[in-house]
């Protein structure tokens, strides 16, 4: 009677939990109960707050307001460290790793064995590694190897060891799945359901739905900061799922795309594109006017040709042409130039599309700043804040003031302004890494229509979405890149979410290459 | 980057500092320490402290310090540092004596030969910066070493002129009209450019761009090795300067002249409110600090501590300005 | 792929070679340059040079495990040379002069070792309490204390000079054999008795000196879990603090431990000028910077090691022998020595061109 009682008793139970970052709240008043003995999937949008809430419980984030119980004992969560103390876990996506320490130093690194000296037992921390990897059925792992010389999916191995090296009541795996392969994915699911059997808790985050829906017990969804439903798993449909995930019909967010046109003139022209190892043999056209999605699931190569392109990249082979004329992109600064005109949103904003203590009106003009200057060479004030105040208007920034820092704005603000800082070269050829991750609907909306508008004027976007149903929305063609090849091109009526997953999955049953 | 006040509701001093960004604050904070150094030098050591003798002489002394920080912090200001200013100004001031010999008619070579040193230096150590990718630290603590080597060796192989020619020493040391030190104009004629070129020029704009954020500035399209040159190149100059002028001071150029600038540099620009990691910071900031760290140094000696103490209120003064310039970011946060 | 696991890894000794690198070169320039300073000087293998080679390192030595102890966090100490001054003037001021006739005073020699180990620590202690809770950058915050320390130096010992007592300064810089009771293999030594007689007669005391100073406190510390944890808050202090590293007590062990290592340092300059100098550590802070860099410390952290910045001290260190041997002019000696680091800093950067993403070089 008493055993049952307490198996009632929720292993977590984080209730309407606030926490806002400056202007964006990341959550609002956001529920999540979770029992013990059971995997408990989150699952939600970009931004929609899954993050923001485990790193609250796992100590990372201070809320502000709210209340967490572990165990029915309300308690605050200081740190990581205390965090591990009370049996929370977490493997995040930003891998915790230490890549100049050996496996075996990072798994133990909090409590590594001792010898009678207070010296840390070398043979014996092998052997602990090896026990500990031996029972959790990863194979061939070399305790001694340093981190930073293994490759990404035997990282994420090793950081799942480590936070089960701490017996933990409560893991939490936070896309701690989507850099392994299958085989690693089983492994790490044989783990996970050994904690759950022990009658422990798992709270499991990933964005491939397959996975959730196979080792899964309990489902809670998330939008914009707010849990919008919590069922056992296999209680709601897709369909149901899916709409509250994105709380709206999918085919009102898009402007309308023109007819299918017939012979565009080709703007960017890339022929035999490689970057070892991560590019192969890239073909392909962006016409002008035209909107070219660049699909996949992340890591296939997108990014790196998106950077290729804008010549980042050292080494990089293949011919590029723009407008007809070929051209050699050594760097960023060639690539804005006025003669090839090209422009990148890049994938963080926050560290490679802004500098975030500058103000408003220093992002904005730092494209441009080398056509502001009066002939003393010096930089020609009105020029300059007519040039801030028609970016401003152009994107519709709500700002209080161009001098306030653009760290201060919100994440959709932020990524107009970086948008807008690459308008003001007349650019023509866009170049788009996720432009609409992490933003808010509204903002989503405004980019969707300027995107539209950029390319009715005769720009050309290449735009890499990590989301399907902006491809199938914006996009004129998609190009799915595998392996970093491009495997499957999809035209017209193709452009549907199950022929992007299908060809992001390296399956083609409609083969037909053009 | 100017900050408006909302003077609507009436103006109020903690307001208006309240409403200021955190490299404006220090801004106040360093030109307050300034007047807080001369009432209490006035107050409690000599009523001469204040008067305008006494400071016109602090001030030309400052001078040769304020060259060098002009230079140093725009390094800074990227997130680099330059640790070879002892031998750039020594090799330069070496140079110039010979290559000028004593006579006024050769001082234009010499100050040319001193300048294109400077220029060279700072090409050297920022390639080395921008396309190396030598951390600045240990790429310029190299080259001052090599720097050093090479004046040795010039200095030491043949007999030299050391005499700087009347007209420099004049430079140096002249004070115009009973007030105004030619030294000072010097001074402000760099401090008017370095004004320029880091608040109102395309390349100032740049510079705290990439020292913020180097990769945001790249992706941008900026030419970020062509910054880093740049600020090394215009350190490099600034140092070679110095270097004349304090040749013209003492009235001749000697090995180890330098050395006693490197650290006080540096601790002009933090003091003056620039941070050590890039990215922010005054020019007008950067002087209040070199008249800080010259004004100690002058109240240090009027009462005749012993240099013990004198170099441990140094730090401390160091450290002080440090946490104030961090409570201030505190606040904020 | 969990069949294809061990790819990425090394066997033993090629996966060595590659982890310490840098290190290797270090050693590989300070035995080439052995080299050439013994095929120059014909006296090189005589117990003299080597004892004088070995003593005139040993201070650069101990400034760059200082200067070690705290890069691997990521910071910089530019207070190396000052608490070096420090300590050498403290010790300077404590020993006291026995009178006419009376033997000297061991127990006053162990109150000020033990009193300038203490300094030095605790100059290192103050470091890192600025750094860490005043929340201040490395360099700037020893700059400062820096200065504060140089100030402590020039009170104690104002004008250079001081009492030191003789035998201090013996122990630490002669020969072992030097230091043996005479006849202590025998009055006629004879076959192995022999032998160590002369093996001893080789052996610096300071090298001794310096295998002790790393049995006791180097190896410690690096195979301590407080050494584990330096070094993971220099690779990523982040990821560190996100393992529950304890990342504020690590960093400011990090600067206790360099002050105490400028301390040591301290104290052998001592016994090696047996006298006291205010202004006599100021040169070792940038070189200290120089040989941790030659020795394959990165100056971002969380690898490298006092090993390699030995070799890079010692290898510093014949530079003036070789160009004194082979005739060069005295007067391009700093030329060659500069020339030397900053080859070698240079020699460094040669991973560049291997970067294949631009960004990576900025980050």
């Amino acid at each position: 009677m008493e055993k049952e009682l307490k198996e009632k008793i929720p292993l977590l139970e984080a209730s309407l939990v606030s926490k806002r970052f400056g202007n964006t709240i990341a959550l609002n008043e956001a529920t999540l109960v979770c029992q013990p003995g059971s995997i408990h999937a989150l699952v939600g949008e970009n931004g929609a707050g899954k993050s923001t809430l485990i790193k609250i419980v796992a100590g990372v984030v201070t809320p502000d307001s709210g209340m967490i119980k572990i165990e029915g004992h309300e308690s605050t969560i200081q740190s990581p460290a205390d965090a591990a103390r009370k049996g929370i876990v977490p493997v995040f996506q930003e891998l915790s790793l230490l890549s100049d320490l050996t496996v075996a130093e990072n798994i133990f690194i909090v409590n590594p064995p001792r010898n009678q000296f207070g010296l840390i037992n070398r043979s014996k921390l092998k052997e602990q590694t090896e026990a500990l990897c031996a029972g959790l059925g990863i194979e061939h792992l070399d305790p001694n190897a340093l981190i930073g010389e293994l490759p990404l999916a035997q990282r994420q191995l090793v950081e799942i060891a480590k936070a089960l090296s701490h017996d933990p009541k409560l893991l939490i795996l936070d896309e701690g799945t989507s850099a392994l392969s299958v085989q690693d994915v089983e492994v790490v699911f044989r783990m996970i359901r050994r904690i759950r059997d022990q009658g422990r808790s798992v709270i499991f985050i990933s964005h491939r739905m397959s996975e959730v829906e196979e080792i899964a017990d309990t489902l809670t969804i998330f939008r914009d900061g707010e849990d919008v439903g919590s069922f056992p798993m296999g209680t709601v449909s897709h369909e149901e799922m899916v709409r509250l995930m994105i709380g709206r019909n999918l085919d009102q967010v898009f402007p309308p795309k023109p007819a299918p046109a017939q012979e565009r003139e080709a703007m960017l022209k890339v022929e035999g594109l490689s970057w070892d190892p991560k590019l192969h043999d890239i073909n392909l056209t962006v016409g002008k006017g035209e909107i070219v999605g660049l699909g996949g699931l992340d890591g296939q190569g997108q990014g790196e040709l998106l950077f290729a392109l804008f010549g980042v990249l050292r080494g990089v082979k293949g011919n590029i042409r723009v407008d007809g004329q070929r051209v050699k992109i050594q760097s960023p600064s060639i690539a804005a130039s006025k003669k090839i005109g090209m422009a990148l949103i890049p994938e963080d904003r926050k560290t490679e599309g802004l500098i975030l203590p500058m103000s408003i009106g220093s992002n904005a003009v730092l494209t441009v700043i080398d056509r502001l200057l009066s002939q003393f060479g010096l930089v020609d004030r009105s020029k300059e804040s007519k040039t801030i105040k028609k970016m401003v208007e152009q994107m519709q920034v709500k700002l209080e003031s161009n001098n306030a820092p653009v760290r201060s704005l919100s994440g959709g603000n932020q990524q107009k302004v970086v948008i807008g800082k690459w308008l003001l070269t007349e650019a023509q050829i866009y170049l788009l890494h996720d432009p609409t991750r992490g933003i808010d609907v509204g903002t989503k909306q405004e980019i969707y229509q300027l995107m539209r508008q950029l390319a009715d004027d005769g720009a050309s976007i290449l735009f890499f979405s990590t989301e399907l149903s902006e491809l199938v929305g914006m996009c004129d063609r998609v190009l799915v890149l595998y392996e970093g090849r491009i495997f499957r091109e999809l035209v017209n009526d193709q452009i549907n979410e199950e022929e992007i997953v299908s060809a992001a999955l390296g399956l083609n049953s409609t083969r037909q290459e053009s | 980057m100017t900050s408006e006040t909302n003077t609507s509701k009436g103006f109020s001093i903690q307001g208006w500092y309240r409403n200021l960004a955190r490299d404006e604050r220090s801004v106040v904070i360093s030109y307050s320490m300034i007047i807080l150094i001369i009432i209490a030098g006035a107050t409690f050591i000599t009523p001469n402290f204040a008067s305008p003798n006494f400071l016109t002489q602090q001030l030309r002394i400052a001078s040769f310090l304020g060259i060098i920080a002009a230079g140093q912090m725009a390094v800074i200001l990227t997130g680099n540092i330059d640790l070879s200013i002892p031998w750039t100004l020594n090799l330069a001031a070496v140079v110039a004596t010979s290559v000028a010999a004593g006579q006024n008619e050769n001082l234009a070579f010499g100050v040319g030969a001193a300048i294109a040193i400077g220029l060279i230096v700072g090409l050297v150590n920022g390639v080395g910066v921008a396309y190396l990718r030598i951390p600045s630290m240990v790429l310029t603590l190299g080259v001052n070493a090599v720097l050093k080597g090479i004046t040795v060796v010039y200095t030491g192989s043949a007999p030299q002129f050391q005499q700087t020619p009347e007209i420099l020493s004049k430079v140096a040391t002249e004070i115009l009209f009973g007030f105004l030190p030619f030294a000072v104009i010097i001074w402000a004629l760099v401090s008017l450019l370095q004004y320029l070129v880091l608040s109102r020029s395309g390349l100032g704009r740049k510079t705290y761009a990439v020292g913020n954020n180097e990769i945001a500035s790249y992706l941008s399209g900026v030419k970020t090795p062509r910054v880093l040159i740049m600020v090394f190149v215009l350190s490099g100059v600034l140092n070679a300067l110095a270097g004349l002028m304090l040749a013209g001071n003492a009235g001749r150029s000697f090995n180890e002249m330098g050395d006693p600038y490197l650290l006080p540099a540096i601790a002009a620009v933090v003091v003056g409110g620039t941070s050590i990691l890039g990215g922010s910071g005054k020019y007008v900031g950067t002087i209040a600090g070199v008249i800080i760290i010259r004004l100690l140094d002058g109240a240090l000696n009027i009462v005749q501590v012993s240099p013990a103490a004198k170099d441990v209120t140094f730090g401390l003064v160091i450290l002080a300005m440090l946490f104030l310039y961090g409570r201030a970011e505190k606040v904020r946060e | 792929m969990v069949s294809k696991m061990n790819s990425g890894q090394r066997p033993g000794i090629r996966r060595l070679i590659f982890r310490h690198f840098r290190v290797l070169i270090a050693f590989a320039i300070m035995f080439a340059l052995m080299g050439v300073t013994a095929s120059l000087n014909k006296r090189f293998f005589t117990p003299a040079v080597i004892t004088s080679t070995s003593n005139q390192s040993m201070t650069l030595i101990f400034a760059g495990a200082a200067q070690t102890s705290v890069v691997i966090t990521g910071g910089i100490d530019l207070s190396v040379g000052s608490i070096i001054s420090m300590c050498n003037s403290l010790a300077s001021a404590l020993f006291i002069e026995p009178a006419d006739g009376e033997p000297v005073n061991i127990a006053n020699i162990i109150f000020v070792v033990v009193t300038v180990l203490l300094a030095g620590a605790g100059a290192g202690l103050i470091n890192g309490l600025i750094v860490v809770y005043g929340r201040l950058q490395p360099i700037i915050v020893t700059l400062a204390t820096s200065s504060i320390f140089s100030g402590i130096a020039l009170f104690l010992r104002p004008r250079p000079g001081g009492y030191v007592p003789r035998i201090y300064g013996d122990i630490l810089t002669r020969r072992v054999g030097q230091l043996l009771p005479e006849n202590a293999f025998g009055a006629e030594p004879m076959g192995l008795m022999a032998f160590l007689e002369n093996v001893f007669d080789f052996i610096p005391a300071s090298f001794i000196f310096l295998l002790l100073v790393l049995l006791v406190v180097w190896i410690p510390f690096r195979r301590s879990r407080l050494g584990l944890w330096v070094y993971a808050v220099g690779s990523n202090e982040g990821a560190a603090y996100m393992s529950g590293v304890n990342v504020n007590f690590a960093k400011v062990s990090a600067y206790v431990l360099g002050g105490l290592f400028a301390g040591i340092g301290g104290l052998f300059l001592t016994a090696q000028t047996l006298t006291g100098d205010a202004n006599t550590g100021a040169v070792f802070t940038l070189q200290s910077i120089a040989i941790v860099v030659l020795g394959g410390t990165s100056l971002f952290g969380g690898s490298g090691g006092v090993a390699g910045t030995i070799a890079a001290a010692i290898a510093l260190r014949f530079i003036p022998n070789i160009l004194f041997f082979a005739r060069v002019n005295p007067l391009q000696q700093p030329l060659w020595e500069g020339a030397v680091i900053l080859l070698a800093v240079a020699a460094g950067a040669s991973r560049i061109f291997t970067v294949r993403n631009r960004l990576d070089t900025m980050r």
